[in-house]
């Protein structure tokens, strides 16, 4: 096969929890640096598509390969985050964003050096030495961003990374994103089932069906980085909305 | 890069209210019985009560402080008994809920005889304790960590068990050892629960090491109280003394573990603690 190197790299991919298909036979690329949003309904089946290229979970059938060469311990090869900020109460702000070095053996000192540029970097420098309950939920999950990309695995995946916020909250966290992956330039798997967020994120926008999830349409993004919020009201931006949702009903009604 | 808030001052609204509310809720207990103990002298005053069947408040204090040179060694050791038991207990119990929850066979297999184990009249055991242990400190200390094993096994077993799990598939994700998910995770979720457990062994604790005084032994609260019992005449002052004395201590040794625990989790909000 000839064609550019993938960062990610999932074929055939199925998998099942007790009898009950939740994916069915996917098929997905990341190229390096790109990010991919992936949408669907509720419950299709998003997350279980995760798990396994987490490595928390095995597919019945499918492989997944990153950077070309299939992976069976994939524990550590992305940096995943979950749906809740799922921040450690006993550990400061810093130590929460240095946990993933102090797991790689770093000393808790090394991992707040490199903590704390990025926390100011990021607009939370006086909450350093807080504790997690003196945060606001968008606060919180702004350090969890942080957590994730500060131990750098290329490859990073956001799991409905919102979903919990308000719309408030939300649109100024995904525009506070934006900055953060400009600034980092990871390869990103974003599971979402927000269309505004998918199309103003992602580079290319793939829609799943639902349960069991199967690849429906493919909708790129071609659209500069770093976006800002006055991009959001914008005809390309409408229209491609529309794309997407358009595909969604589409995929809803197949039998 | 808009500018945020400073985060909000550590418990900075916390003190006031919270003492206000601490003392909201010590002062109605307290006044109750302070009315108790004035109706109690009023009464074995006014009818004249043998005071060797009931004494008054004030004989109790003044009776037991003038035993006071027999009383102190007798604190001491009882409480020297509760304190290694009690040590004993959160050491063998601790390591034991990790194993337990650690490994699905030991699980399977130790956990539900710990909880059977419940059946078992502790305080019937105390003539055993004696026969293997002897009449010295070490037959206390067992019959008390006995006591005291039960809830801090159970709360530390249940307090592990309570980690996030989402947290702990995150910090797989990120590769860390089973030494490390103990350690991060594991270990700090349990604490509330280990120390709820360890406060309710410190209520047993000098109860049940007064009950193996009394099985047999020469010093401590449990002698020191059965001598007056068979003083002639009878020094029930004394009596009703020790047993104020064993309240006091317990009630000592309880704060002084709620104090531990909340120097163990400083990132909890005061007052939630």
């Amino acid at each position: 096969m000839t064609g550019p190197r993938l960062a990610l790299e999932v074929r055939g991919l199925s998998k099942s929890y007790d009898d009950l298909l939740a994916v069915a036979d996917v098929d997905l690329t990341v190229a390096p640096g790109e990010l991919v949003a992936v949408i669907g309904p509720s419950g299709c089946g998003k997350s279980t598509l995760f798990d396994v290229v987490a490595g928390l979970a095995d597919p019945d059938a499918g492989e997944v390969r990153f950077d070309g060469v299939a992976a069976h311990d994939r524990l550590g090869a992305s940096a995943y985050m979950p749906q809740r900020d799922a921040l450690l109460p006993w550990r400061r702000v810093e130590d929460n964003v240095g946990l993933p070095l102090e797991l790689q053996g770093h000393r808790r000192a090394d991992a707040r050096a490199r903590a704390r540029p990025l926390l100011e970097r990021f607009g939370l420098g006086d909450f350093a030495r807080s504790w997690p309950w003196q945060l606001s939920g968008g606060m919180r999950h702004r350090v969890a961003f942080l957590r994730t990309v500060v131990a750098g695995p290329g490859l990073v995946l956001l799991d409905e990374p919102f979903g919990d916020l308000d719309g408030i909250t939300r649109s100024d966290l995904q525009e506070w994103l934006g900055d953060l992956l400009v600034e980092f330039g990871p390869t990103v798997l974003l599971v979402t089932h927000d269309i505004a967020e998918a199309v103003f994120l992602a580079d290319r926008v793939v829609v799943l069906t639902p349960r069991p999830a199967r690849v429906a349409a493919e909708v790129p993004v071609d659209l500069p980085h770093p976006r800002h919020a006055a991009l959001r009201e914008t005809p390309e931006v409408v229209a491609l909305e529309r794309r997407v949702r358009d595909a969604l009903r589409a995929s809803a009604w197949t039998p | 890069m808009r500018t945020l808030a400073p985060p909000p001052p550590a418990f900075a609204a916390a003190p006031a209210a919270g003492r206000r509310g601490r003392l909201g809720r010590v002062w109605p207990p307290v006044a109750l019985l302070a009315l108790l103990v004035v109706a109690w002298e009023a009464v074995t005053a006014g009818l004249r009560i043998d005071p060797t069947v009931l004494p008054g408040p004030v004989l109790v204090v003044t009776g037991t402080w003038s035993e006071r040179a027999e009383l102190l060694p007798a604190m001491g050791t009882t409480s020297l008994e509760a304190l290694l038991g009690l040590a004993l207990a959160a050491v063998v119990a601790l390591p034991l809920a990790v194993s337990i929850d650690a490994w699905r066979g030991v699980r399977s297999s130790v956990y539900p005889l710990i909880v059977a184990s419940q059946t078992l009249p502790i305080i019937v055991l105390a003539p055993l304790v004696v026969i293997w242990f002897g009449f010295g400190l070490w037959p206390k200390v067992a019959l008390v960590a006995l006591f005291s094993f039960f809830p801090i096994a159970v709360g530390a077993v249940q307090g592990l068990g309570s980690a996030d799990r989402d947290v702990l598939d995150l910090l797989r994700t990120m590769r860390a050892s089973r030494w490390q998910l103990l350690t991060k995770v594991k270990l700090p979720s349990a604490l509330p629960q280990v120390f709820t457990g360890l406060k309710i062994s410190v209520t047993y604790a000098f109860t049940s090491a007064i009950v193996a005084e009394w099985v047999g032994a020469t010093s401590g609260l449990g002698p020191f109280m059965t001598a007056a019992a068979q003083d002639a005449p009878r020094r029930t002052d004394v009596v009703l003394g020790g047993t104020v004395v064993t309240a006091l201590l317990t009630v000592a040794l309880f704060a002084v573990v709620a104090a531990l625990q909340r120097a163990a989790m400083p990132w909890r909000p005061r007052s939630r603690a």
